[in-house]
């Protein structure tokens, strides 16, 4: 089997404690949540640490609070399975609830937790190898190596952001909240990323991330769409993440449309939410904004199925989303691949 | 429509053979056909089988193996020095320990337990690395420097072909193509000259890997007195015992191979592997128990499935739907080395005429090194990949001839006991039922191209071997052997050499002794799969255990039971015949009152003979072909299956879903229906795994940056293989027939009801949506793409261009049995058959001398 390497683990039972020990320890030093990311990355070597601080027993860091139709907060160390499975959550934020319900499988969203859904690590086929095989390419951009295999003429790196989490928090604007032993700061879901395969965080090393902060959802229609190859244990080839507001006519009066897994971070599209403000959600409308969602998608050949298939199915799961809002008929999306 | 209702058995008209090996009546039966619970059940749900690696001994040491990270290279230099310093290291061995080649077949002795001059694949074993604990193995393999001179990297058939040098092996039939197959049967032009139309297509079957749940596994442990003992998961533990004395060089009477109970095999554990080999020296070198288990990269390594293969298929039809000759093209994939390749290769071409009638026929087939791992066989071997060619191309053929493609087929059956162009004995046939069971369920008459745009259906049929007629080692020799001890207390002890897979190979020696003894499973004690107590049997491949171990156990059974009777008889003072062996009983049948519990029978005969025991064995029949070749695809007997897969296709997207199987085998007697079932629908799952995403792919690296090659995604995560969400509904019809040569009448079920599933979802495909997918696995981009290449008034195809332009030279002649011929080739020196480099029909040509 594939073996962890040795490292000191440490298990504060205060957000205090934890900072304090993330401040004093030497060499490369790392938090984890609920480790499945890490893990699996550290047995196969291509992330390593020398002390791992978990956040697994502080307590303060978990739960959910607010109520629907007001602003609610989870703790960054609720599980997977605890979000989904909430009735504010699954009330006020039902894509959201889809989307953490489709992440992988029933055992990995008991022990995965929101926050460290948020900062997965970017994902790419080149990548998520084991050190021998990614001796047997000479390695590459993110780790140890000096090319891009993906792209081998572009001087960055390409992997992608597989949170599935993440596009549903953007487009609902959603707020992080980081503290570090110098103080704490509140930025957008949005702004955490950064469309870089390597450092895809915005994020400082002593930050941690506490929680996110839902704003109120009253009148907001929302909708998840995800692609993969199966119906569960799969990262996501591509989600499209749409939330909006529509007046007392029908009209579009705000609307965010999101992309995941197209990109080393979410994607908003712009164009698409140009075309549907101020527009009723007719399927014309809907078929114009889909179209040009397709723009921002940047899919390469790093991830399952091939990229210029991805790259169509783009304008059919925001199309789809957005029928879903409008109460459309979804075509015939075999349901096992959507949602 | 009738609920679908799974599991119905049905039993064609006719009567079954009295000749059917075990029956009596058909009414006597007591075990054989009941749904019983498998003898191994209990242990396995509760995990208290023992797999390879749930074992330990004391001073047991744990082995890795470092492997290649270079696709293909001369090694220059091993340093081991540092590793060997290392904390915990016992042992440290490379190739010149064990220079002696191997292979599973005779004529493929390619492999060494550890690369000696080049390396072949990313992944191909270099240096074993023994130390107290895995991590520190694990370190110290960190600490091994091996120096590589890079050679030119062969990826595909297409670089073979083109590529003389440099050589992947210093062997083959011609450069870098390590097999080169030309056959003809019958005047296959004059078959054309005839045929009102004529169909082609090049089609393409990728690559896979068997999946098993279970790691490959193995622990040697040195035995006093210079012996070793090998437990091992393995599908074949004769093959291994065998290599296993030639490599180490030690008498066989000094190693001992115990096959533990399998985690999944699919054939992926029926070869001999490196870790087996290795782990054994290990353990003469040090002394000390040595375990190794693979991590599942290194399966992925190990692989020896499915053969990726492109097909050229041409077939000359009258108008009424009958096929008057066909032309089969086939070019394999092979990977790295031989293992089992040459039989894949013949194997791609054998099975196409016992299906249907195909009075001329001509095969030809290339096999190609490349520096991946090596391809071998997985569940219906290589014949899987023609099958699915065949099968769209006969729907093909019946949408062009406006014939409904059940009934193209089921017009065109082989008529039992036929022997068909290629020399190949035919029995009972099954498949017309079988076609009939799934039309039936599926409401085909009705609902077959009237559905709406988007679902569809689809049918497809199959055939399989029950066991391979010849062995891999060339003799005269059983294949299976049975011993029965029978103990005074009523218990009966079987011997076999048989493998338990998961396949359910216990339960059925279990049954047939039970059955003939009239005893209940739990009175037969089994010992299995253990080179050192028992008797051979070739092992768990091909389909072969039903058939030849019952037949085996049968004989073993027959032999006791006759002895017990002669004593019971005198004592009871009635006639041996008039004796009845049921619940645990021996009595007469005019009065059974009078009579004696199965213990007192034992006991009778023991004071009459003295100790008890019977042995039985099973050799198959002797095929009617004597041509080079002609010892791939003889078999005792043959499996059918029909299937119809109901699909929901999304044109916008390509995205499928599939609905509904309906799947009728051809199992000639059911030796337990609930176990059957069970070997369908794991056909029917791995089926459509293969059908609809799994591939064993590899990724070239731009070739001006990098001679790389390697696995695309040695994960279980990244290949993908169907969850449960992905399963559909399956109807099960099994079709009893009992065939003559089979024990009870049984034939195969392991394998044969995989074959039928990836064509029926082509098929159900155009149904749905009106395009042909032309290779598997169909991915929802490609349906896509022949979507939109029909509205842009294209064919609405999606599948390979063309077949590699390849000089056969002159076929081997062989004259049809309708032509007078006797199984023979009428220009054996003009074909040019080449001799020793090829082919395991060695063997055959001995075989061909009255």
């Amino acid at each position: 089997m594939m073996r962890l390497p040795v490292f000191r683990l440490h298990q504060p039972e205060s957000l205090s404690d934890a900072m304090a020990l993330m401040a004093s320890s030497d060499g490369e030093t790392r938090l984890v949540a609920g480790g499945t990311d890490l893990w699996p990355n550290m047995k196969r070597r291509h992330q390593s640490a020398d002390v791992v601080v978990s956040l697994n027993r502080v307590a303060e860091l978990s739960g959910i609070r607010g109520e629907a139709g007001g602003e609610v907060r989870i703790g960054a160390m609720t599980t997977l399975a605890a979000v989904a499975a909430s009735p504010i959550v699954r009330a006020a934020y039902p894509a959201l609830a889809r989307a953490v319900e489709s992440i992988s499988s029933p055992a990995i969203r008991n022990m995965a937790t929101l926050g460290g859904n948020l900062c997965l690590d970017t994902r790419c086929t080149y990548y998520n190898q084991t050190e021998e095989w990614r001796t047997s390419i000479d390695f590459c951009l993110k780790e140890g190596g000096t090319i891009c295999w993906v792209a081998p003429e572009s001087p960055r790196c390409w992997a992608v952001s597989s949170s599935d989490a993440a596009p549903v928090l953007c487009a609902l604007g959603a707020r992080a909240r980081l503290v570090s032993p110098a103080g704490e700061r509140e930025v957008s879901v949005a702004e955490l990323y950064r469309d870089d395969g390597i450092d895809y965080l915005t994020k400082q090393p002593d930050e941690v991330l506490t929680e996110v902060v839902l704003p109120p959802s009253d009148g907001v229609q929302m909708s998840f769409w995800k692609l993969r190859r199966r119906g569960s244990i799969d990262f996501a080839v591509l989600t499209a993440a749409v939330a909006l507001r529509r007046d007392d006519d029908g009209v579009v009066s705000e609307a965010a449309v999101w992309l995941g897994a197209v990109a080393s971070a979410p994607v908003r599209s712009e164009a698409a939410e140009a075309v549907l403000v101020g527009n009723s959600l007719t399927a014309e409308v809907i078929t114009e904004a889909a179209t040009a969602s397709r723009k921002v998608a940047t899919p390469l050949d790093n991830t399952d199925f091939t990229l210029q298939w991805r790259s169509k199915m783009v304008i059919h799961y925001v199309e789809a989303a957005l029928r879903e809002i409008a109460g459309l008929e979804q075509e015939r999306l075999a349901p096992n691949h959507a949602m | 429509m009738t609920p679908p209702r799974s599991g119905q058995v049905i039993a064609p008209d006719q009567a079954p053979p009295a000749s059917a090996p075990g029956s009596t009546q058909e009414d006597d039966l007591r075990v054989v056909g009941t749904p019983f619970r498998r003898v191994d059940g209990w242990a396995k749900v509760t995990g208290q089988t023992r797999f390879a690696d749930d074992l330990t001994f004391p001073r047991m040491v744990h082995m890795r193996l470092v492997r290649s990270t270079l696709p293909h290279a001369f090694i220059r230099g091993i340093d081991t020095s540092k590793a060997e310093e290392m904390p915990g290291v016992v042992g440290v061995l490379t190739g010149k320990d064990m220079p002696e080649p191997f292979g599973v077949l005779p004529v493929s002795q390619d492999e060494h337990a550890l690369c000696l001059e080049k390396v072949r694949f990313v992944g191909d074993p270099v240096v074993a690395v023994a130390a107290l604990t895995e991590d520190q193995a694990a370190d110290a393999c960190s600490a091994v420097t091996i120096e590589y001179e890079p050679l030119a990297t062969i990826s595909s058939v297409d670089e073979a072909i083109e590529t003389s040098e440099p050589l992947i092996h210093d062997y083959g039939d011609e450069g870098n193509l390590h097999k080169k197959i030309s056959l003809q049967f019958g005047a296959v032009d004059d078959g054309f000259a005839q045929a009102d139309e004529i169909f082609e297509d090049v089609m393409f079957y990728e690559g896979s890997t068997h999946l098993p749940m279970e790691q490959h596994a193995a622990v040697a442990v040195p035995e006093g007195g210079g012996r070793i003992t090998l437990y091992t998961s393995t599908q074949t533990p004769h093959y291994v015992h065998k290599v296993l004395a030639t490599v180490l060089g030690m008498p066989a009477s000094r190693v001992r191979v115990i096959a533990c109970s399998v985690g999944g095999g699919f054939g992926g554990k029926s070869d001999i592997f490196s870790h087996e080999i290795v782990a054994a020296k290990m353990a003469l070198v040090t002394g000390r128990p040595v375990k190794i288990c693979l991590n599942r990269e290194e399966v992925f390594y190990c692989h020896r499935g499915r053969h990726p293969v492109l097909m050229h298929l041409r077939t000359g039809f009258t108008k009424d739907g009958a096929m008057v000759a066909q032309h089969l093209k086939t070019a394999l994939d092979g990977g790295a080395y031989g293992s089992y390749g040459v039989a894949s290769t013949y194997y791609t071409g054998a099975l196409q005429t016992v299906t249907y009638g195909l009075p001329r026929y001509r095969f030809d087939s290339i096999r190609a090194f490349t520096n991946k791992p090596p391809c071998g066989p997985k569940r219906g071997h290589a014949t899987v990949q023609p099958r699915f060619a065949l099968e769209v191309h006969l729907d093909k053929a019946a949408q062009r001839l406006g014939i409904d493609p059940a009934d193209l087929r089921l017009n065109n059956l082989l008529p039992p006991d036929s022997i068909t162009a290629n020399y190949l004995k035919v029995g009972t046939i099954g498949l017309g039922a079988c076609i009939q069971a799934v039309v039936d369920g599926s409401g085909w008459r009705e609902r077959f191209q009237s559905l709406p745009h988007g679902r569809g259906l689809g049918l497809a049929c199959g055939s399989y071997l029950t066991g391979a007629g010849l062995p891999i080692h060339w003799n005269h020799l059983p294949q299976s052997a049975v011993q029965l001890k029978l103990d005074r207390m009523g218990t009966v002890a079987a011997y076999c050499g048989e493998a338990e897979i998961g396949q359910g190979s216990d339960s059925v020696l279990a049954a047939c002794v039970a059955e003939v003894l009239g005893i209940g499973l739990d009175d037969v004690l089994l010992c299995v799969g253990d080179t050192g107590l028992t008797p051979v049997d070739l092992g768990s491949y091909s389909s072969r255990v039903t058939l030849m171990v019952g037949r085996a156990a049968i004989q073993a059974a027959e032999r006791a039971r006759d002895r017990l009777a002669e004593a019971v008889a005198e004592k009871l003072d009635v006639p041996a015949d008039r004796l009845v062996f049921a619940e645990s009983r021996v009595f007469d049948s005019g009065n059974p009152e009078n009579g004696m519990p199965f213990a007192e029978a034992v006991q009778r005969a023991e004071e009459k003979f003295g100790a008890l025991a019977t042995t039985g064995s099973y050799a198959p029949p002797r095929a009617p072909g004597r041509y080079r070749g002609s010892g791939v695809g003889p078999s005792p007997t043959y499996s059918y299956s029909a299937s119809v897969i109901e699909v929901e296709v999304d044109p916008e997207t390509g995205l499928y879903r599939v609905e509904h199987v309906w799947i009728a085998h051809d199992i000639g007697r059911a030796i337990n229906p609930v176990l059957t079932i069970g070997q369908v629908e794991g056909s029917v799952y791995m089926g459509l795994g293969e059908a609809m995403m799994e591939e064993q792919v590899f990724r070239r690296l731009p070739k001006n940056r990098s001679n790389a090659l390697v696995h695309k995604v040695p994960s279980m995560l990244e290949y993908k293989s169907p969850t449960f969400h992905e399963m559909p509904p399956v109807t099960t019809y099994l079709i009893e027939d009992p065939d003559p040569e089979g024990p009870f009448g049984a034939k195969e079920v392991g394998q044969g009801p995989l074959l039928p599933i990836m064509p029926a979802l082509a098929n159900a495909i155009f149904d749905a949506v009106g395009v042909r997918i032309d290779q598997v696995p169909i991915g929802p981009h490609m349906i896509r793409k022949a979507v939109e290449d029909k509205a842009a008034g294209g064919d609405g195809r999606y599948g390979p261009k063309a077949f590699p332009d390849i000089d056969f030279g002159v076929p081997l002649m062989v004259p049809t049995p309708d032509e007078g011929g006797d199984g023979r080739a009428t220009n054996s020196e003009e074909a040019g058959v080449r001799k020793g480099s090829g082919t395991m029909a060695d063997g055959v040509r001995k075989d061909s001398k009255p």
